[in-house]
């Protein structure tokens, strides 16, 4: 089956990109297998787990979910473009870290993402708003305590800077 | 040819293969349909018609794409009804302050659909034109008796939603029709209230049964109007109109609250699965129902618009 490509040109990380894809790409696969941005990671692959999910134009979204095509002409974010500019980690991501957030790391882009666009509309999430937003992501590890104190600890240093 | 990155190769792509065009107009849009017929689909937020490609379970050989058409993406509220586009995002409805204002039911709803993430992406249109029997907005349509505008290259209807909902992920749209815009009735009595609630296994995916109601009192705590319905219990949402018309003149005390619930739970035939048997659904439609029609009443009790 020969697949038509389509031009697309999308701003991720804040760099435009360019391409040639098939029309049913989705964003995931091309983010990692063409731009080589293997941050984001591919769970189920049918928008259940939310590893997957990137800002589009700021708001979270399951990349899984939206073929690369319908991405052209947007902005996209990925855990990679959460870090500083000199590549330090984000005061979420430091967070994470420090309140073990994490364990086999598989859940975490996306817990990132979705934690950050959180972050950027409530500065003062309350935890049943944290756990509202991390709800449409699966983790098989942390039992998602740690996860939660680690958006709470970001808030709260936020607060501060 | 093969996409042509070394690591993924054309078999490895979910999808089958389609064709792909993004409209840049509704006029456009409806062309397209009607130039491929049966062939075509459209796409809104994909939350629902992406998996099923990814699955396979759907092979449209041609995608239209209505993202980018901002003439679908509006609310405007009027006097009697609050009108919708509808591409506009599920988030932009769940976050309007003056819509929820008017159509409170919308953003109660909203609250049990799927995640942040996918609340996004989704559309308020896609839902109902995907018609999933446990989708909220179905029910929440159904409910409150919205209109659906629906538009080809041959012009435009509207179609009730007790019309357009014609059973599992089945609609009265033919094949060269868009959802161009839905009309939610605005109940302008003072003392409006509703609610919506649901049974899920965990929060965010099908409801096992989903409830909702919207009930009006006048002055003196008599209902004047009542409206209430069930989804996740038969193969489209089901409202019960007979009986929420019997609680019209009472106080909606929990005795009338209660018999009109049992009533309508055993109007429906909801199926077995590995979820829920037949006669657990039947008895969440019950709990529910009742439910959300004493939620409404507190509502529309300590409601001052």
């Amino acid at each position: 089956m020969s697949d038509k490509l389509h031009e697309v040109l999308i701003e991720v990380n804040g760099k435009a990109r360019s391409g040639a894809v098939p029309a049913r790409l989705s964003l995931v696969d091309w983010l990692r297998e063409e731009l080589r941005l293997t941050g984001t990671h591919v769970g189920c692959e049918h928008g259940i787990c939310g590893a997957c999910s990137v800002m589009l134009d700021g708001e979270p979204v399951r990349s899984c979910l939206m073929y690369t095509v319908q991405a052209n002409g947007h902005r996209v974010t990925t855990v990679e473009g959460l870090a500083k500019p000199d590549g330090s980690m984000s005061i979420l991501q430091d967070a994470f870290c420090e309140t073990h957030g994490l364990q086999c790391g598989y859940c975490t882009s996306g817990m990132l993402i979705a934690a950050q666009g959180l972050l950027n509309t409530n500065r003062h999430p309350s935890e049943e708003q944290i756990r509202d937003t991390i709800g449409g992501n699966l983790c098989r590890c942390t039992g998602y305590q740690q996860i939660v104190e680690a958006v709470q600890l970001a808030a709260e240093r936020m607060k501060a800077t | 040819m093969l996409y042509h990155t070394a690591s993924l190769q054309d078999s490895e792509l979910k999808a089958a293969s389609f064709e792909y065009a993004r409209a840049a107009s509704l006029a456009e849009a409806c062309a397209l349909l009607a130039t491929h017929g049966d062939s075509a689909k459209l796409i809104a937020g994909g939350q629902s018609l992406v998996p099923m490609m990814a699955m396979r379970l759907v092979r449209p050989a041609f995608l239209v794409d209505i993202n980018e058409i901002a003439g679908l993406k509006f609310v405007k509220i009027e006097k009697d009804a609050a009108r919708i586009g509808a591409c506009t995002r599920q988030c932009v409805v769940e976050r309007d302050d003056a819509l929820t204002a008017r159509v409170p039911l919308l953003r109660q709803a909203l609250a049990w659909v799927g995640h942040v993430q996918t609340r996004n992406r989704g559309t308020v249109g896609g839902s109902l034109a995907h018609a999933d029997p446990s989708a909220e907005l179905p029910l929440a349509a159904l409910v409150l008796g919205a209109k659906m505008v629906l538009r080809s290259s041959k012009g435009a209807r509207a179609l009730d939603a007790e019309k357009f909902f014609a059973g599992p992920m089945m609609t009265a749209m033919r094949p060269d029709e868009c959802l161009e815009e839905i009309h939610w009735p605005v109940w302008s009595w003072k003392h409006t209230g509703s609610a919506f609630t649901e049974i899920a296994i965990r929060h965010g995916d099908f409801a096992m049964v989903a409830a909702a109601a919207q009930v009006a009192l006048d002055s003196a705590g008599r209902c004047t109007r009542a409206a209430f319905g069930l989804g996740g219990v038969g193969g489209a949402p089901l409202a019960f109109p007979r009986i929420a018309e019997r609680l019209v003149g009472s106080k909606l005390d929990d005795q009338a609250i209660e018999e009109a619930a049992a009533d309508a739970a055993k109007e429906t035939d909801p199926g077995s699965d590995l979820h829920a048997t037949k006669e657990y659904r039947r008895h969440l439609a019950r709990v529910l129902a009742g439910r959300v029609l004493r939620e409404a009443r507190e509502k529309a009790l300590a409601a001052t618009r």
